[in-house]
C-alpha cells in the first residue's frame, strides 16, 4: 500500500510535470517554426516575382545580337574607309 | 473496511494521475498538430514559389551566356579594328585617355598590350577638344592637367562668361538701351518698299 502511494506521488509529482514540460517544449518549437515558414514563403513569392523580368532577357539577347551586328557592319565600313596603321 | 477505503483512495489517485497525463498529452499534441498543419501549408506555398523560381530562371544561364558571347565578339571586333587602324601603341593610349588606368588591363585579344606604356594621346587632340577641356567639360584629355581635374567653377562661371560680351557690359551699367520694337504695333513704322517681293527686273543683255 505504501509503495502504491509512493508510486502515485511520483506519478503526480514527477511524471506529469516532466510530460507537460516536454510537450510544452515541443509545442513551443513547432510554434516558432510557423513564422519562419511564413517568412520563407513570402520571400520565395517575392523572389519569384522578381524573376518575372527574366523573360525580357530574350529581348536583350536579340537586341545585343542586332547591336553587335550593326557594330560589325560599321567596323567593316571603317576598315574599308580608314587606312591601316 | 479501512483497507478497502485505502485501496479505493490510492486507486482513485492513480486514476486521476493517469487522466491528467492523458489530458496533457491530448491538449499539447493537438496543439502541436495544429502548428504542424500550418507548417505544412506554408511549406506547400514555399514549394510552389520555388518551383516558379526554378522555372523562370531555367533559361537565364543560356541567355546570359549567349549575350556574353555576342558582347565578347563585339569587343574582339572593336579591339582588333582599333589596333589595326591606330596601331597597338596609339590604341592603348587612346583607350587610356578615355578610361584612365585602362592601359594596365590592356586588350583581351592582345596580351602584349599590357606591357605597352600608354602615350598621352591628349597632346594631339584638336583645338576644340582643348577648349572643351578648359571649360571644364570633363573631357578625358583633361585628366592629365597639372592644375587638377577641371571641374566647372559654378560660382565664377558667370563672371567668366561675361568676359565674352563687349566692353560696354564690363562696366556693369545700370540700364541698357532697350531692344527695338518691331511688328505692326511698333511705335516706329517704316514705309514698305515696293521693290521687295516684286518680280526681278531683267538685266540688260550683254552686247
Amino acid at each position: 500500500m505504501t509503495l502504491w502511494w509512493i508510486g502515485d506521488a511520483v506519478l503526480l509529482g514527477v511524471v506529469l510535470p516532466v510530460v507537460v514540460y516536454l510537450l510544452r517544449s515541443v509545442l513551443n518549437a513547432a510554434t516558432s517554426i510557423v513564422p519562419s515558414v511564413q517568412e520563407i514563403a513570402r520571400v520565395a513569392a517575392a523572389g519569384s516575382q522578381d524573376l518575372d523580368a527574366a523573360a525580357l532577357l530574350l529581348t536583350t539577347k536579340d537586341q545585343v545580337a542586332q547591336t553587335v551586328a550593326g557594330v560589325a557592319n560599321y567596323g567593316g565600313s571603317l576598315d574599308v574607309i580608314l587606312d591601316d596603321a | 473496511m479501512a483497507p478497502v477505503l485505502a485501496f479505493m483512495a490510492v486507486g482513485a489517485v492513480t486514476a486521476l494521475a493517469v487522466v491528467l497525463i492523458v489530458v496533457a498529452l491530448v491538449v499539447y499534441l493537438v496543439a502541436v498538430i495544429v502548428q504542424l498543419r500550418k507548417i505544412t501549408a506554408g511549406l506547400d506555398e514555399v514549394i510552389g514559389h520555388v518551383g516558379e523560381i526554378v522555372q523562370k530562371s531555367a533559361p537565364v544561364n543560356d541567355v546570359v551566356t549567349a549575350i556574353n558571347e555576342q558582347l565578347d565578339a563585339g569587343v574582339d571586333l572593336l579591339e582588333g579594328l582599333l589596333v589595326k587602324k591606330a596601331g597597338m601603341t596609339d590604341a592603348v593610349g587612346l583607350v587610356d585617355g578615355l578610361y584612365a588606368g585602362a592601359a594596365a588591363a590592356g586588350f583581351r585579344s592582345f596580351p602584349e598590350s599590357t606591357t605597352i606604356k600608354a602615350p598621352r594621346i591628349g597632346e594631339v587632340y584638336t583645338r576644340g577638344t582643348l577648349t572643351l577641356a578648359r571649360l571644364g567639360r570633363e573631357a578625358p584629355i583633361a585628366l592629365g592637367n597639372p592644375a587638377g581635374f577641371p571641374l566647372r567653377n559654378v560660382e565664377g562661371g558667370s563672371l567668366a562668361a561675361r568676359l565674352l560680351y563687349p566692353e560696354y557690359r564690363q562696366s556693369r551699367p545700370a540700364s541698357l538701351p532697350r531692344s527695338p520694337v518691331i511688328g505692326t504695333d511698333a511705335p516706329v513704322q517704316y514705309e514698305q518698299r515696293d521693290d521687295i517681293g516684286a518680280p526681278r527686273k531683267r538685266l540688260p543683255s550683254r552686247g
